[in-house]
């Protein structure tokens, strides 16, 4: 009896009047039209980024298929699908084939809850635009990307060579250390909205903040959930500054080095799909979703323009951090993480939560934070002098 | 949820359709565990096992579980499984017939089937032990998911899970204490001493791991 409410959305008044043959067929039309959409974005957002890194490098980029080469993606996929498919002698067969797979479909899975717009009117359905909206919301994308990390490691491990295990085996070192920092990032987000449920996220970030802002996330939560969800989100998408799981003059390609064809693609359209779903998350979580000034004669429309163009702002600002930004280096990746990121966003949490409970207590957190931190600075700084004058030169540097 | 929406699917047959496919999930899972030969498979096993438990998690309306399971036992365990297995290189093929414990096997398989008759027994008389058809009797009642299992961690049982806590922060300080590898000194011939340090920081790993999980 639990179950008709558990798989199918809570949130959805689709489902409120019970569940007939008409719902099931716009719950089956959302699910295709999304799939398709989303590969057609995934299309253009290849081309998308070598164009714009064409543009800033000083060179031309794709100019042959179709105007301004737009169709160079559906070629460069026709070249793919024909070309053979090899299979190393030392692979592990079965897994060899599955890990694509585990990469490609979390990446898809993960853009359900995603909501790209207000409701809309479909045969006397109301419906939200977003696929799915389960109570466990964020948590559904946390667990998605958490199991994308199988088709990384597993492709890596599976080659039977000594490259993409080095590249699976950084890839999953930093997916699963950055996890956390994302995770707590969200945790701020939720602590807010006071619901998991990513329709109730974007819901609550409706209307205005002193009088003229606009009441989103970013604002409310002071930037720093923002910014630290920004960067361990790029670490989470392997993108460059954090490819090192890539990094092609170490590694020839990282995990994927020994795929060719069609199972090479799989993996390049999972991380695009990955990148358009994280940019897709942060406009949710932080900006507010489709929220935005209303066109007034199409009122659905406006929802999607404002979710898309804000979107398509962090596509960008990605592709430009790709195109200007050098490679970090491996112990300042994982220093990054463990030693800034996540006690950065522990100490936030604290003060958000005691911000909400009071503003008194709010600001006697923060007081209370930065004594301890004056203290501690002070206390290392003994500590460092005193380590010093017992073990003078290159001993004491080592510590 | 809506009351209106559960009648309205035939809930009965959905839910033992449900069932019946994740449990056939859980079961190929947990014999590819025993029976895979490369540690690898059997690991890649025991993840179909995990996410057939979270299908009926999702099923019995536990979504917030669900998710937990998948996140922490799917997405990070198993992942710490594999890193062993595959640092530490033990991802060989082995003969499953070699049998270190003897009588193991035998032992194994009865108190499997006595578990199993116990299981079944307590489907059957549950009503003799806990006086009320369903177990999951705090579970139900107004509000979320999420909500009902927050409002019973942080009040009813706020001392277990804080205890919890502690002991989980204890088991990662200690594990990091013992694993640090000492300085060398200024005075020098400390490599006996950090070698005893060492082996006694993997002993205690071994052991923290269990309690982390």
């Amino acid at each position: 009896m639990a179950l008709a409410g558990a798989v199918l959305a809570l949130g959805d008044p689709l489902f409120s009047k019970g569940v007939d043959g008409g719902v099931l067929l716009i719950v089956v039309g959302k699910a295709v039209a999304t799939l398709a959409l989303l590969l057609a974005s995934v299309v253009l957002m290849i081309w998308f980024e070598r164009k714009i890194i064409s543009d800033m490098q000083n060179r031309v980029g794709p100019n042959r298929a179709g105007p301004w080469g737009i169709l160079q993606t559906l070629a460069d996929a026709f070249k793919l699908f024909t070309k053979e498919d090899l299979l190393p002698e030392r692979a592990d067969r079965r897994i060899f084939r599955l890990a694509p797979y585990l990469s490609v479909v979390p990446a898809f899975l993960a853009f359900s809850i995603v909501p790209v717009g207000g409701f809309v009117t479909i045969a006397h359905h109301r419906t939200q635009l977003q696929l799915a909206d389960p109570p466990v919301g964020i948590l559904f994308l946390l667990a998605v990307s958490s199991i994308a990390v199988y088709g990384i490691m597993l492709a890596g491990w599976s080659s039977g060579s000594k490259y993409p295990l080095l590249g699976s085996v950084r890839a999953s070192a930093q997916m699963v250390s950055y996890e956390a920092a994302l995770g707590l990032s969200v945790a701020a987000v939720v602590l807010i909205t006071g619901s998991l449920s990513t329709r109730d996220i974007v819901i609550d970030q409706h209307g205005h903040l002193a009088g003229f802002l606009p009441n989103w996330n970013v604002l409310r939560l002071g930037f720093i959930p923002f910014v630290i969800f920004l960067i361990a989100g790029t670490a989470e998408l392997n993108r460059p500054p954090f490819d090192l799981v890539e990094a092609e003059q170490e590694l020839v390609g990282g995990y994927f080095t020994e795929y060719s064809s069609m199972r090479f693609g799989l993996f390049y359209l999972a991380e695009f799909m990955n990148t358009i779903t994280m940019s897709a998350v942060n406009v949710t979580l932080f900006f507010g979703g489709p929220d935005g000034p209303w066109f007034h004669s199409v009122r659905w429309l406006g929802g999607i323009v404002w979710f898309l163009a804000k979107t398509v702002v962090f596509l960008f600002s990605y592709v430009w951090l790709r195109a200007t930004l050098p490679r970090f280096r491996y112990d300042q990746l994982m220093d990054l993480g463990w030693k800034r990121l996540i006690p950065l966003s522990l100490g936030w949490l604290l003060v958000l939560a005691a911000m909400i409970v009071s503003r008194p207590w709010g600001f006697s957190v923060v007081a209370g934070g930065l004594l301890f931190v004056a203290l501690l600075a002070r206390a290392v700084m003994v500590g460092r002098s005193a380590t010093d004058e017992l073990a003078p030169g290159p001993v004491g540097e080592a510590g | 949820m809506p009351a209106a929406l559960a009648p309205v699917l035939a809930a009965t047959a959905v839910d033992t359709g449900v069932f019946v496919v994740a449990a056939a999930v859980i079961l190929s899972g947990a014999v590819g565990v025993v029976t895979g030969r490369n540690p690898v498979h059997c690991a890649l096993s025991l993840v179909l096992t995990l996410f057939g438990v979270a299908v009926l998690f999702v099923a019995q309306d536990a979504q917030f579980l669900a998710a937990v399971q998948v996140i922490v036992y799917a997405g990070a365990i198993v992942v710490l499984f594999l890193f062993v297995i595959m640092l530490i290189g033990v991802d060989r093929e082995e003969d499953v017939r070699a049998e270190p414990l003897r009588g193991q096997r035998p032992a194994a398989i009865a108190v499997g089937v006595l578990g199993l008759a116990e299981l079944l027994g307590l489907a059957r008389f549950h009503h003799w032990v806990t006086g009320t058809p369903s177990g999951a009797g705090a579970a139900s009642g107004p509000g979320s998911n999420v909500e009902k299992l927050a409002r019973s961690v942080f009040t009813r049982y706020l001392l277990p899970f804080e205890i919890t806590s502690a002991l989980l922060v204890i088991a990662v300080v200690g594990a990091v204490v013992l694993a640090r590898r000492p300085q060398p000194g200024p005075g020098g011939g400390d490599g006996a001493e950090a070698n005893e340090a060492n082996g006694a920081g993997e002993a205690a790993e071994a052991e923290a791991e269990p309690a982390s999980r």
